[in-house]
């Protein structure tokens, strides 16, 4: 038995039963927070399309390659492997072409390949850096940022960098 | 309009590339079998993302991620003092922190609105420091289960969906860290030249 498959089964049920013991209709709240979930799908589906299109064209084209072999060298010294360009390039921007472009990632390399497991370390240890600062900064009505987008950029950049040291240390 | 950008450029330098390599063939199969894998790939994550939505949801009714936005309370305190002197602007950022943390992004984004609002009031449109270190906090990602990560690598069957999460959990912390040093760093050195 791997320890974990027990994760799963286990919050499952902790999660379930604490509700319970507050007196929560669990199930209802499942059901609602699926739908939910659904909802989130129906918003990111569209985009899926548009930008899974431009990618697996790109690729095809022989462009990907080109862009990637740009990087290479740098990369290739700081232990990042250079197919994932990419999606560092997109990853600030949008969020659901990140997704898009990590999914073809795991989908060409395989999930559990070295490129496929960096791909999903660096989708899940950053975020779309330039929507978020201009949601805050829009509502708040703040002109003069500062030091936000360099500050937050270190932020990203360090994410990037030790997501593969992170998979390089723990998948060896 | 930044996304309008990338996908016409991408596009464009396609069919650039398509056809100084001569893989103009492959470029144009490639477009409706991208737009074909961007259905398959949905349809099979929806079941996981759905299913932890629920459970993220039963979580939020149930109050734990109240008990984690108290718990994070110390330490937010230490980390924007000016902010945390005003008991609803505490409020909205520790809720801002734990809804992060659970990866309820729809209600993550509203409650640092309201903090961010709140900290912006009387500045002048210029951003405080303590304001910059919100943002900062909210453009890193502090997410304990990354489900939706998890259910693409699931659609793109891997069997362990969820076995990257220590190595998530690493480089998050160290993105984190450089952000908020980083923004400490620029703002000590921004008011040094004032």
């Amino acid at each position: 038995m791997n320890l974990s498959s027990l994760v799963i089964p286990l919050l499952l049920s902790a999660v379930a039963v604490y509700g319970m013991g507050r007196r929560v209709d669990v199930y209802s709240a499942l059901t609602h927070g699926a739908e939910e979930g659904l909802t989130v799908l129906l918003r990111i589906i569209p985009a899926l399309v548009g930008l899974l299109t431009a990618v697996s064209m790109f690729r095809a084209s022989g462009a990907m390659e080109w862009l990637s072999g740009l990087c290479a060298p740098v990369l290739e010294a700081l232990g990042v492997p250079p197919e994932t360009t990419p999606l560092m390039l997109i990853r600030p921007v949008s969020g659901s072409g990140a997704l898009a472009v990590a999914s073809d990632l795991m989908m060409t390399h395989g999930p559990d390949s070295y490129v496929g497991r960096v791909a999903a370390v660096m989708l899940g240890s950053t975020e779309t850096t330039f929507y978020t600062i201009a949601v805050y900064f829009g509502s708040a009505g703040i002109h003069r940022t500062r030091h936000t987008i360099p500050a937050a950029l270190a932020a990203d950049l360090t994410g990037f960098l030790a997501s593969a040291l992170a998979v390089r240390l723990f998948f060896g | 309009m930044a996304m309008a950008w990338v996908w016409t450029g991408m596009v464009v330098l396609s069919l650039v590339f398509g056809l100084l390599t001569g893989n103009l063939d492959a470029v144009a199969n490639a477009a409706l079998d991208g737009a074909r894998s961007a259905i398959d790939l949905s349809v099979s994550m929806a079941g996981i993302l759905c299913l932890w939505s629920g459970v993220m949801e039963i979580m939020r009714v149930c109050g734990l991620s109240g008990g984690l936005a108290r718990a994070f309370r110390p330490i937010l305190r230490r980390l924007l003092p000016n902010a945390c002197r005003d008991p609803e602007t505490l409020a909205a950022v520790s809720a801002n922190v734990s809804a992060n943390l659970l990866g309820l992004g729809n209600a993550a984004t509203p409650l640092g609105i309201q903090a961010a609002r709140r900290m912006a009031r009387g500045c002048g449109g210029t951003a405080s420091d303590e304001l910059c270190l919100l943002v900062v906090l909210n453009t890193a990602s502090i997410q304990l289960l990354p489900a939706t990560i998890a259910s693409v690598r699931a659609a793109a069957g891997c069997k362990t969906p969820f076995d990257i999460l220590p190595a998530v959990w690493l480089s998050s912390v160290l993105s984190v860290a450089a952000g908020l040093m980083t923004a400490q760093l620029l703002a000590r050195v921004g008011r040094r030249r004032r």
